[in-house]
């Protein structure tokens, strides 16, 4: 019974997470780049958003400013990594450990902003979670159209063969360290996006939120598309996958709860199901491939002895 | 068309891991000549041929494109007036896109590309048409990923994104290599066809001999970073292996040491 209660409650916190996966899926995916940004950059989301509305900004105002600011950080981890030529992870890590103090300033030093949600209109909040899921979906959706939209255009596709194909683009004219940076604004704009949710609808913003983001965005998408490659591997399904990858990842979480696990263990969790995604299948090739090679050595030495009898 | 002067090029300077790979390499091209370049391993071939496409910069010396001056340019500016096919088929195909949207972003190259749809409907029925000249069923295929493709397949599409967009020069660097001899030849053959119905100027590298004679209107043998043999117009047309061999020979002082270019 307590559980079919938080349902509700899990599934919008997990189509929040999920937005923010896209945000994941367009570095990790698209641009081939594990971007650690993430971690500060939802928080940054989540700052900026609580402190404009805390201070009078509309909230549909804050959550664009919030998406911009995102960008932004975007743009300094894609500096870092291509003008100054330091490597993707590192470049994130630097940004991240940058953001912890800008997230910090932008608190005015405290480690949390709260918002009332009774003296602020604000798109989403747990008091209302079937609202809540609506707003949230609405959001999703129209992010996922815009970027079906943007992937599909000429800028896009070259985004798109940057992440594939660097030697390529190069080849193609494509401004590689560019597309890099556009695409990495682009990903900690929705990772934003999802933080400025986020704070609306826990009604705070804290300094801490958003450790390891990254990787519960990792497992949204490992998760969405272990699912969603069987179904059909198109970029729209792909990006529906994984906001149910989140949603899925939120349930598993608030069932854990339940089970009685200590929240203190959860980062962990996290941790390790990332690791089970990334694993699994590097076992699995190796241990299959193993034996395909062994198979096919076997048909091959069959075969090249008929055939020594044929010629004998 | 293309004017090389004084190209030099060290890499690991002032390490024991030092190579020169150019030393004050001197090479102009007319326009629509079909350069075929061979030589040893470590003659500098390839690096000829990056220093062109711009992938590094030259210690000294210049590169001009058709009168511009592209010796500092970055690589993806200058692929504006370059088609370049790689050794590796995996290289000059995005494996993960379709090959639509891979023969759009080649027919881009050297415009800025906007925010309007990526590939236009005419666009398609055209890229149809092209890649049924090929000759491989690709023209049934526009949605196909790349990667699901034969490296014979993938490097003709890369020939095709290559000469897609018409290019002031068209750099080969031993794009048969990696392929078996039945589809290195089918290769060739398309190779030949694109050069030839679009007039380009082209820079060849192979490691074949007898491709090396039999295509083109001029061949160039590099050795030690330098130019060491320059045969074209009728002479070209009638040289044999051997006399190819006594002429690198006469050249360089040494004898050409590469089996695999000989016996092949």
């Amino acid at each position: 019974m307590y559980f079919l209660n938080a349902l509700p409650g899990a599934i919008a916190e997990g189509l929040i997470w999920g937005l923010m996966a896209i945000g994941v899926y367009v570095s990790y995916k698209i641009l081939d780049i594990a971007d650690l940004t993430v971690d500060g950059s939802i928080c940054t989301g989540a700052c900026v958003c609580a402190v404009l509305i805390t201070s009078g900004v509309p909230a549909w105002l804050s959550v664009i400013i919030a998406f911009a600011v995102g960008a932004l950080t975007g743009v300094l981890t894609g500096l870092f990594h291509t003008a100054l030529g330091i490597p993707s992870i590192l470049a994130g890590i630097l940004t991240q450990l940058i953001l912890y103090s800008v997230n910090l300033s932008i608190l005015g030093g405290k480690s949390l902003v709260a918002i009332d949600a009774r003296s602020h209109t604000l798109l989403l909040h747990m008091s209302n979670n079937i609202g809540a899921i609506v707003a949230a979906a609405l959001i999703i959706i129209a992010v996922i159209v815009c970027l079906w939209l943007f992937f599909y255009t000429e800028v896009g596709l070259t985004l798109k063969s940057t992440g594939d194909n660097p030697d390529m683009s190069r080849a193609q004219g494509v401004n590689v360290k560019f597309n890099k940076v556009l695409g990495l604004a682009i990903a900690n704009g929705i990772v934003a996006l999802a933080g400025a949710l986020l704070a609306q609808y826990k009604g705070s913003a804290n300094i801490n939120d958003g450790r390891g983001a990254i990787v519960i965005g990792l497992a949204a998408i490992f998760i969405g598309l272990s699912v969603s490659m069987k179904i059909k591997p198109n970029f729209v399904v792909s990006l529906i996958g994984v906001i149910g990858g989140g949603i899925v990842y939120y349930i598993i979480y608030n069932f854990v709860v339940l089970l009685g696990l200590k929240t203190d263990y959860l980062k962990m969790l996290s941790a390790i199901i990332v690791a089970l995604f990334l694993g699994v299948p590097y076992l699995k090739g190796e241990y299959f491939d193993r034996k395909k090679t062994m198979r096919a050595k076997a048909a091959s030495a069959a075969t090249k002895n008929a055939g020594g009898d044929t010629n004998a | 068309m293309l004017k090389i002067t004084n190209l030099q090029k060290t890499f690991n300077a002032g390490t024991v891991n030092e190579k020169v790979a150019l030393q004050g390499l001197d090479l102009t091209l007319q326009d629509g000549d079909f350069v075929t370049v061979i030589g040893g391993n470590g003659a500098g071939k390839s690096t000829l041929l990056n220093a062109i496409a711009g992938v590094w910069k030259p210690d000294c010396g210049t590169i001009e494109i058709d009168g511009n001056d592209v010796t500092y340019m970055p690589e993806h500016q200058r692929a504006k007036f370059l088609g370049r096919v790689f050794q590796d088929p995996m290289k000059g195909t995005a494996p993960d896109m379709e090959i639509a949207e891979n023969l759009s972003i080649a027919a881009r190259r050297g415009t800025k590309r906007k925010l309007i749809w990526g590939i236009k409907k005419a666009e398609r029925e055209q890229y149809k048409e092209l890649l049924a000249t090929l000759g491989l069923g690709l023209e049934t295929r526009l949605t196909t990923k790349v990667g699901l493709l034969s490296g014979g397949q993938r490097q003709a599409i890369t020939l095709l994104m290559a000469t897609l967009e018409r290019p002031k020069l068209l750099l080969l660097d031993e794009h048969t290599a990696a392929l078996d001899p039945k589809t290195a030849a089918k290769v060739l053959e398309i190779t030949d066809q694109l050069v030839n119905e679009n007039k380009l100027t082209t820079l060849m590298i192979t490691h074949n001999m007898h491709d090396a004679i039999t295509h083109g209107n001029r061949l160039i043998m590099m050795h030690e970073g330098r130019i060491v043999v320059d045969v074209s117009g009728e002479e070209k047309k009638k040289l044999t292996i051997n006399q190819l061999l006594a002429l690198f020979e006469k050249a360089s002082g040494k004898e050409f040491a590469n089996d695999r270019a000989i016996l092949s």
